[in-house]
């Protein structure tokens, strides 16, 4: 499978653009990490939308049991499952209308990206939300990481 | 877009980790001189001392200046990201703190520079961690001394200062098989003659007091790690298992490919406190801009000197892994093929005070205790650097009692050549 192709940087800023964020998989866990990722998410402006069948609410939001029961439209589909469970959130986030689908660290599914990318949803793979909006629109760099940035533009933020 | 081009080497030298700044413009690297940090409100201050969020708290743990040279220092070398020290050992020293636990074993190459061999010997026995330095060239040796308890192994891509030039793919193979991290002190070759991550190694060391910063003005240290070591694997708790110092926080689980660098810094470097001034950070960031210029000329000067000595009947065993007759030849080729850095030794038949005639009749070397400054050095490691060495130590890391230690600056080379041979016409004479 052809990585690359499922981690563009024009594809990922084109999806932080975009605001209504459902995180398959959240854990109510503060400890975990798509706890730490959801609560970036949400103190940097997005709206997140918890999908856990095990919560009731999770970071102050109502959890849903799967993504067809989230009211209202979602942009981003945000999955911390097992590989083997995609396909079906890749079909449900279609069925939904979303339009992307972003499988996090180690969550590599090829039939999942297809199924998305049939459907005309942007994918991307083997990422964290939470560090790409971090390289391109956070602070990243002020703990040493490398965000792999060169630019001699002013960001005026 | 500039995100979707892949800069050169020399570019990411100059820019890398330095942005304009957002609020004044200032093209420059600004010094922070800053030891903390106003809060936006508690919430944030909260989500910062969780980790939840990257956030300035207080200049022992981070600081922009030092996140630049950080960042600078990660991108050259191809890391996931990097965490900066008061020096070099204070850097190294760290690196190990984070991964190791007593009744751990640590294997190292036995032709280190002295004060890492100091420090393996002294500190770690005294943290109960067991140790064997072996011969670097020999990869059953290597093998020979693994243990269950081995964590990481340890050795110079260009031995200080006998020259030996590490197989590192080799050790590195030999790591992953045990399960443990290979861990490279690059301080020598820099990433623009070698980047060991490229090679099989996890985590690389720098003294940025030498090569990196150039200018031989500050003292400072950086730890690189690739990202790519599996700390899960079972062998690493310290890592891996939810930490007492942080609230039940699992690393590795939770910060996935920076859950070593996290910590690295949030952990070790916050609780043992060498942190870097940024006012160091700064002006090794500084020479950084200008680290590809400074190591052509270094590596070439080296190169001319070394063939002047080989070819001088009053001087033996020139250690440098750039002439074609070196033993280290065809490893050279293969891991430095834009040369071998500019640090090497030769030998004075004449033992002891040839040696210190040799450095007394100098008058452009320098006679000191450092390597990898613009200026050319000159030292006497038996009476100084590695004094702390017994006779066997010494014998181990390819030093005799008239060996001469150069570090080779960038000045022209006729006048470095012309101050040699003042050095050996004053032996001559003895």
């Amino acid at each position: 499978m052809d990585m690359k192709k499922y981690q563009d940087p024009e594809t990922i800023r084109r999806i932080l653009t975009l605001r209504r964020v459902a995180i398959v998989g959240l854990s109510a866990n503060e400890l975990r990490a798509s706890n730490f990722v959801a609560r970036y998410l949400q103190r940097n402006g997005y709206d997140i939308i918890p999908v856990n069948p095990m919560a009731k609410t999770i970071l102050g939001e109502t959890s849903y049991a799967s993504l067809k029961d989230i009211p209202g439209p979602v942009d981003t589909v945000d999955v911390f499952r097992k590989p083997e469970a995609v396909p079906d959130i890749a079909r449900d986030a279609v069925a939904i209308g979303a339009k992307c689908l972003w499988l996090q660290y180690n969550v590599i599914s090829a039939e999942g990206a297809e199924i998305a990318t049939r459907a005309r949803l942007d994918v991307v793979m083997d990422r964290c939300m939470k560090v790409e909006h971090a390289r391109y629109l956070g602070r990243m760099h002020w703990l040493g990481f490398n965000t792999g940035r060169v630019t001699a533009t002013r960001q005026n933020k | 877009m500039s995100d979707d081009h892949e800069f050169g080497f020399s570019t990411r030298t100059v820019h890398a980790g330095c942005r304009p700044d957002p609020t004044t413009g200032a093209r420059a690297l600004p010094i922070f001189q800053t030891t903390s940090y106003v809060f936006e409100d508690c919430e944030a201050a909260a989500a910062y001392f969780n980790l939840q969020e990257y956030g300035n708290t207080y200049s022992r743990i981070m600081n922009p200046t030092v996140a630049a040279f950080e960042e600078r220092v990660a991108n050259l070398d191809g890391g996931a990201g990097a965490v900066a020290f008061a020096s070099g050992l204070a850097a190294q020293s760290a690196a190990l703190f984070t991964l190791l636990r007593p009744g751990d074993h640590v294997v190292a190459s036995k032709a280190l520079y002295g004060g890492t061999v100091t420090q393996f010997k002294h500190v770690l026995g005294k943290l109960n961690v067991g140790l064997d330095f072996v011969d670097p060239d020999d990869m059953d040796a290597w093998r020979g001394v693994m243990t269950e308890n081995t964590k990481c192994l340890f050795a110079e891509t260009i031995g200080n200062p006998g020259g030996n030039i590490l197989d590192i793919s080799a050790v590195a193979e030999i790591a992953h098989a045990h399960d443990c991290p290979l861990m490279i002190d690059n301080t020598f070759a820099t990433a623009f003659l070698c980047r060991p991550l490229d090679w099989g190694a996890d985590i690389v060391v720098y003294s940025a007091t030498k090569f990196l910063g150039g200018h031989g003005t500050s003292l400072g240290g950086v730890v690189v790690e690739s990202g790519k070591f599996d700390w899960s694997n079972g062998r690493f708790p310290v890592i891996a298992d939810p930490s007492p110092a942080y609230h039940g926080l699992a690393f590795h689980e939770t910060f996935g490919v920076y859950g070593y660098l996290m910590k690295l810094r949030a952990e070790t470097l916050r609780d043992l406190g060498a942190a870097i001034s940024p006012f160091n950070a700064f002006l090794l960031a500084q020479g950084i801009e200008t680290l590809p210029l400074r190591m052509r000329q270094h590596v070439a000067n080296a190169q001319s000197i070394a063939e002047f000595l080989d070819a001088d009947e009053r001087v033996s065993n020139v250690s440098y892994p750039g002439l074609p007759t070196s033993k280290y030849h065809a490893l050279a080729s293969k891991y430095l093929p834009g040369g071998c850095s500019a640090v090497f030794c030769f030998d004075l038949p004449g033992g002891r005070q040839a040696g210190m005639t040799f450095i007394e009749a100098l008058s452009l070397f320098s006679h000191l205790a450092n390597v990898g400054d613009a200026k050319s050095l000159v030292i006497h490691p038996a009476s100084t650097t590695h004094r702390q060495l017994s006779d066997d130590e010494l014998a181990g890391a390819g030093i005799g009692p008239g060996t001469i230690r150069v570090s080779v600056g960038i000045e022209d080379v006729e006048d470095l050549i012309w101050d040699l041979e003042q050095g050996l016409n004053a032996v001559g004479t003895m």
